[in-house]
C-alpha cells in the first residue's frame, strides 16, 4: 500500500470516529450554549445509552449468537430508539434533581455537582454490569469493502451515515421549529426569552432530552470500536468536549466540524507523529490546549466577553 | 480493627495533604483543578526513582517530589490558567490523564520494594503503622501552619481576591496570572509531597494507582470540609478515608460493592453542593480583617462568652 | 496641565465601532464628567483607559507615559484606580477586607531586585503587616464614614453604601486619577447629596475624578469639565455651562427638532 493511500485509510477512519464525536460534541455545546455550563455528566450518559442499547439488542436477537440478517438491523434500531428515549429522560431528570437548584450559585457548584453525577453514573453501571468490556455484535456482515486500495467497513457507513442523519435531524429542528427557535432565543438572553413567554425550564429540560440521545447514538455508535464498558464515557466525552471548543462551544454548526476536525487529527496525526497507541489521547489534549491559546473562542465561536 | 484505624489515620494524613495543596488552588484562587492525581503520581515516580534507581535517601526526594511536581504545575498552569473555570477544570482533566499516560509508558510495571525511609538510623518499616501515623501527620501539622501562614499573608489576600473577582482584583493592581500561576504551582509541589509519603508508607508505585478517582477523591475532601478552610479540609480527609474504609471496618466486605465509596464520593459531591456548598465547617469568618495579634486572638479563644456578649463585634 | 489624554482612541466590536477616533482629556486636579446617551461608549472608553480592554488603535498617554495596552494591574499600579458601572465588590468579604484588598500594592510591594526577600518578609510576618493594612484600610473606612459597618459582609450593604465602599476601595491605593463608573446610578436623593459631598471630599485630597453620569444636576453642580460622547464619538466639550447650551448635545439627548 502506498504513503498515499494509506494516510486516505487514515483520513476515512478519522472521518468515521469525528462523525461520532460531532454527535456527542453537540450535547455539550447545547447544553452550554443555553446554561454556560459544561455538563460533566454528558459522557457517562453516552456509556449508559450504550449499555441500555447492547442490553436490548441482546435480549431481541440473542446477542452474539444471531447471524446478521434484516432482523438484527431492525433490533439494532428498535434498541437504539429505546436507548435514545430512555437516556432523555435520564438527562432531564439528572438536569432537574443537580444541576436545576443550582442555576444561581456560584460558578464552581455546578460543575461540582456534574462531576458528582458522573461518578454516580460511571461506578453505578460498574456495580450493576461489572468492570469487564463487552463487544457491542454488529448487527450486519461486517465485510470491509475496498476501494481503490481503501477499505471501508460497513459499520464505519453506519456510523457516519446513522450521525449525519441525527445531525441533520437537529439542525432542521433548531432552525425550523418552534421549540427549536425557542431553544436559540434562550442561547441569546434567558430573562428577556423568559419575558416573551418561552418556557426557559422546559427548553433547558428538552436540552438536555435531546442532548442526551444523540449521546445515546452516540454511545451505541462507538461501542463497535470501543467496545461497552462502564468508563467508556470519560475519554470519548472528554474528546467530544474538545470538538466541541474547537469548532466553539455553544455553535451547532461548530461542534459537528469540530468533531470531524479532531477525528482525522488523531487517526492522521498520531501515525504521522509516530505517537503510540498508548498515547493517541494526547494528541486530543494537546490539540485543545492549542487551541485554546491560539483561538479560544473556538472556529464558529462568537467573542464572548464579560460585560464589566 | 485496629489496624484498619492505623490505616485511616495513615491514608487520612497522607490525604490531608493533598487536600490542603487542592484547597490552595480551589479554596483561595478559586480554579477547579482535576489534576491533583497528576501531581500525585509524579511525586510517587520521582521517590521511587531517587530512592530505589538512584539509591538516595528519602529526604532527598522530598524536596525534589515537590519541585518535579511543581514544575510541571508551572507547566501545566502557565497555558491553561488563562482559561475560564469551565475550560480549566477539562484542561487539568486532560492533563492529569496525560501524566498518567506517559508514567505508565515510561514503566507500565511501576517499581517495588523500594528502600525504606530512615530518621536518625530508624527504619520507617511498613508494619510499624505507628510511626508512619506520627511522621505522615507531623507532615501535615506542618503544612496546616505553613498554608495557614499563607492564608494570612498577603500572597492569601491576593489569591482570595482573585477568587472573589478577577476584573476587580486586576483594577486593585493585582496580577491574576502571577497569583493563580503561584496558587497552582504550590499546590502541585504539595501534591507532590504527598505522593512522596504514600511511596514511603507503601513501598510500591504502580502507574494504575493514580486515577481520575484520585483527582475526585481529593476533590471531595476539600468540598466536604469547607473549601478555603484548612481545618476542615483535614477534617473532610477522615470522613473521606473513614467512608473508604467503611466495608472494612464494619466487616462487611462481602456485601458492600467495591464501587460503594465512589458512589457515595459522587453523592457526597452532588449532595453538599445541593444542600450546604460551603461544606461542613463553612468558611473562615474573620481572615484579614482582624487585627488581634496572635496572643490576643488566644486570650480571647479562651475569653469567649465575654467576646458574645459585646456583639462579637471586633 | 493635562494628566491623562487619549488620542485617536478606537475601539471595534466585530464591526461595530463604540469608541471611534476619541480625543479625551483629563486636566490635573479637576473634575471630569463624562456624559452621553446609553450606548454612546462612555463605559467602553473606560475600560481601554484602564486595561480591563485593549483599544484597536490609537494612543493612552497617563502622565508622560504610554500606557496603551497595559495590563489592568499595571496601569491601576501607576495610580488610576476604577469603580465599576454594576458594582464589583468581593461580596463575600467583609467590608474592612474590601478595602485591604485595595492596598494591594501599598503595603509589602518593594522595587524588583527586592521582590523576593520583600515577598518572604511579608510571608514570615504576615500577622504584622496585616495589622498595618487592616489599620490603613480602618483610616480609609473613617474617611467614608464607614466604620461601623468594617465588620459586616459587602453583599449585605445598602446599595448607595456598597457604591461607597467601592470609591473607598478604589481610593485606598492612592490613586492620582479616579473613575467613577456611574456612582449614582440608582442611589436616592439623600444618597447622592451624599456622595456629592463624597467626591468633593475626594477632590480636596487633591485627586482627579473622572465621572460617568446620567444624573444631570450631579454632573453640572460638581464637574469643572464635562466632555459629551455620541455614537462613539466625542460631540462637544468644555463647562458646565457650555455643555448645557450646546446645540449638538440637546440634539444627541432630545433629538432633532424638524421643526424650528
Amino acid at each position: 500500500m502506498g504513503t498515499l493511500t494509506l494516510y486516505m485509510q487514515y483520513i476515512v477512519n478519522g472521518l468515521t470516529l469525528g462523525a461520532i464525536y460531532s454527535l456527542i460534541a453537540l450535547g455539550y455545546t447545547m447544553v452550554y450554549g443555553i446554561l454556560k455550563f459544561i455538563n460533566f455528566a454528558h459522557g457517562d450518559i453516552l456509556m449508559v445509552g450504550a449499555f441500555i442499547g447492547l442490553i436490548i439488542y441482546n435480549a431481541l436477537t440473542g446477542g452474539e449468537a444471531a447471524d446478521p440478517s434484516a432482523w438484527t438491523l431492525i433490533a439494532f434500531f428498535i434498541s437504539m430508539l429505546i436507548s435514545m428515549a430512555s437516556c432523555a429522560v435520564l438527562g432531564m431528570v439528572i438536569e432537574r434533581i443537580a444541576y436545576k437548584p443550582l442555576r444561581n450559585a456560584n460558578r464552581l457548584a455546578p460543575l461540582l455537582s456534574a462531576i458528582g453525577v458522573s461518578f454516580i453514573l460511571s461506578n453505578g453501571a460498574a456495580w450493576i454490569f461489572g468492570t469487564q468490556s463487552r463487544r457491542f455484535p454488529y448487527p450486519f456482515e461486517n465485510t470491509p469493502i475496498h476501494i481503490g486500495g481503501i477499505s471501508i467497513t460497513p459499520h464505519q457507513i453506519v456510523m457516519v451515515v446513522v450521525s449525519v442523519a441525527m445531525m441533520l435531524l437537529l439542525t432542521f429542528f433548531v432552525n425550523k421549529t418552534r421549540m427549536g427557535k425557542a431553544m436559540r432565543a434562550c442561547s441569546l438572553d434567558q430573562s428577556t426569552s423568559m419575558l416573551m413567554g418561552i418556557n426557559v425550564n422546559r427548553v433547558i429540560s428538552l436540552t438536555f432530552a435531546i442532548g442526551s440521545a444523540l449521546a445515546a447514538v452516540g454511545g451505541m455508535l462507538a461501542a463497535f470500536d470501543f467496545r461497552v464498558y462502564p468508563s467508556m464515557g470519560t475519554m470519548t466525552g472528554l474528546k467530544a468536549f474538545v470538538a466541541a471548543v474547537i469548532g466553539g462551544i455553544g455553535n451547532i454548526q461548530g461542534a459537528m466540524i469540530g468533531g470531524i476536525l479532531l477525528g482525522i487529527l488523531e487517526a492522521v496525526g498520531a501515525p504521522l507523529l509516530h505517537i503510540p497507541n498508548g498515547m493517541r489521547d494526547t494528541v486530543a489534549f494537546a490539540v485543545l490546549i492549542i487551541v485554546l491559546l491560539v483561538k479560544p473562542d473556538g472556529i464558529l465561536g462568537k467573542n464572548e466577553r464579560e460585560k464589566v | 480493627m485496629l489496624n484498619f484505624f492505623q490505616l485511616i489515620l495513615i491514608y487520612a494524613g497522607i490525604y490531608a495533604v493533598m487536600a490542603i495543596g487542592q484547597n490552595c488552588i480551589t479554596g483561595y484562587t478559586g480554579m477547579l483543578s482535576l489534576c491533583h492525581a497528576g501531581f500525585f503520581c509524579i511525586g510517587s515516580y520521582a521517590t521511587a526513582i531517587i530512592c530505589k534507581t538512584f539509591g538516595l535517601s528519602f529526604w532527598i526526594s522530598l524536596p525534589v517530589a515537590a519541585i518535579a511536581a511543581g514544575l510541571v504545575g508551572l507547566l501545566i498552569g502557565i497555558p491553561t490558567l488563562r482559561l475560564k473555570g469551565d475550560y480549566l477544570c477539562i484542561a487539568t482533566l486532560g492533563l492529569g490523564e496525560i501524566i498518567r499516560n506517559i508514567a505508565t509508558n515510561i514503566n507500565p510495571v511501576g517499581y517495588n520494594s523500594i528502600p525504606r525511609a530512615t530518621l536518625f538510623g530508624y527504619q520507617f518499616a511498613s508494619r510499624n503503622k505507628l510511626a508512619f501515623i506520627i511522621l505522615i501527620w507531623a507532615f501535615v501539622l506542618v503544612f496546616y501552619i505553613l498554608f495557614q501562614q499563607l492564608a494570612h499573608s498577603r500572597l492569601g489576600r491576593a489569591m482570595i481576591a482573585v477568587r472573589e473577582d478577577e476584573v476587580a482584583a486586576q483594577s486593585n493592581g493585582i496580577n491574576v496570572t502571577k497569583y493563580k500561576i503561584s496558587s497552582f504551582v504550590l499546590g502541585a509541589a504539595v501534591g507532590g509531597i504527598a505522593g512522596c509519603l504514600q511511596t514511603a508508607y507503601t513501598l510500591t508505585v504502580q502507574p494504575g494507582s493514580y486515577t481520575f478517582m484520585v483527582s475526585v477523591m481529593v476533590l471531595c475532601t476539600v468540598v466536604l470540609g469547607g473549601m478555603g478552610n484548612a481545618k476542615a479540609v483535614i477534617l473532610g480527609a477522615f470522613i473521606i478515608q473513614f467512608i473508604s474504609y467503611l466495608p472494612q471496618l464494619t466487616g462487611l466486605t462481602n456485601v458492600i460493592p467495591a464501587q460503594a465509596k465512589q458512589l457515595i464520593y459522587g453523592l457526597l459531591l452532588v449532595v453538599m453542593m445541593l444542600c450546604r456548598p460551603q461544606g461542613i465547617l463553612g468558611r473562615d469568618k474573620y481572615r484579614y480583617g482582624d487585627p488581634r495579634t496572635r496572643m490576643e486572638k488566644f486570650r480571647d479563644f479562651f475569653a469567649r462568652p465575654k467576646k458574645k456578649a459585646k456583639g462579637g463585634e471586633v | 496641565m493635562r494628566i491623562l489624554e487619549t488620542e485617536h482612541l478606537t475601539r471595534e466590536f466585530g464591526g461595530v465601532i463604540a469608541v471611534n477616533d476619541v480625543d479625551f482629556h483629563v486636566e490635573k486636579g479637576l473634575v471630569t464628567g463624562l456624559i452621553g446617551p446609553n450606548g454612546a461608549g462612555k463605559t467602553t472608553l473606560f475600560n481601554q483607559i484602564t486595561g480591563i480592554d485593549k483599544p484597536t488603535s490609537g494612543k493612552i498617554i497617563f502622565d508622560g507615559n504610554d500606557i496603551t495596552g497595559l495590563p489592568a494591574w499595571k496601569i491601576s499600579r501607576m495610580g488610576i484606580a476604577r469603580t465599576f458601572q454594576n458594582i464589583r465588590l468581593y461580596k463575600e468579604l467583609t467590608v474592612v477586607e474590601n478595602v485591604m484588598m485595595g492596598l494591594h500594592f501599598k503595603v509589602g510591594e518593594s522595587p524588583f531586585h527586592h521582590r523576593f526577600s520583600q515577598a518572604l518578609k511579608s510571608y514570615v510576618f504576615a500577622a504584622k503587616e496585616n495589622r498595618e493594612v487592616y489599620r490603613r484600610a480602618m483610616d480609609w473606612l473613617r474617611f467614608f464614614e464607614m466604620e461601623a459597618h468594617a465588620q459586616d459582609f459587602a453583599g449585605s450593604l445598602p446599595y448607595g453604601k456598597q457604591r461607597e465602599l467601592e470609591i473607598a476601595r478604589a481610593l485606598a491605593a492612592e490613586p492620582k486619577l479616579l473613575f467613577l463608573d456611574e456612582p449614582a446610578a440608582g442611589m436616592n436623593p439623600a444618597e447622592t447629596a451624599h456622595l456629592m459631598a463624597v467626591v468633593d471630599k475626594i477632590r480636596s485630597l487633591g485627586v482627579t475624578v473622572v465621572l460617568i453620569e446620567h444624573d444631570m444636576k450631579l454632573v453640572m453642580n460638581i464637574c469643572d469639565n464635562i466632555t459629551v460622547l455620541n455614537f462613539g464619538m466625542k460631540i462637544a466639550e468644555g463647562t458646565p455651562n457650555d455643555i448645557k447650551h450646546d446645540k449638538g448635545v440637546i440634539e444627541a439627548y432630545l433629538g432633532k427638532e424638524e421643526e424650528e
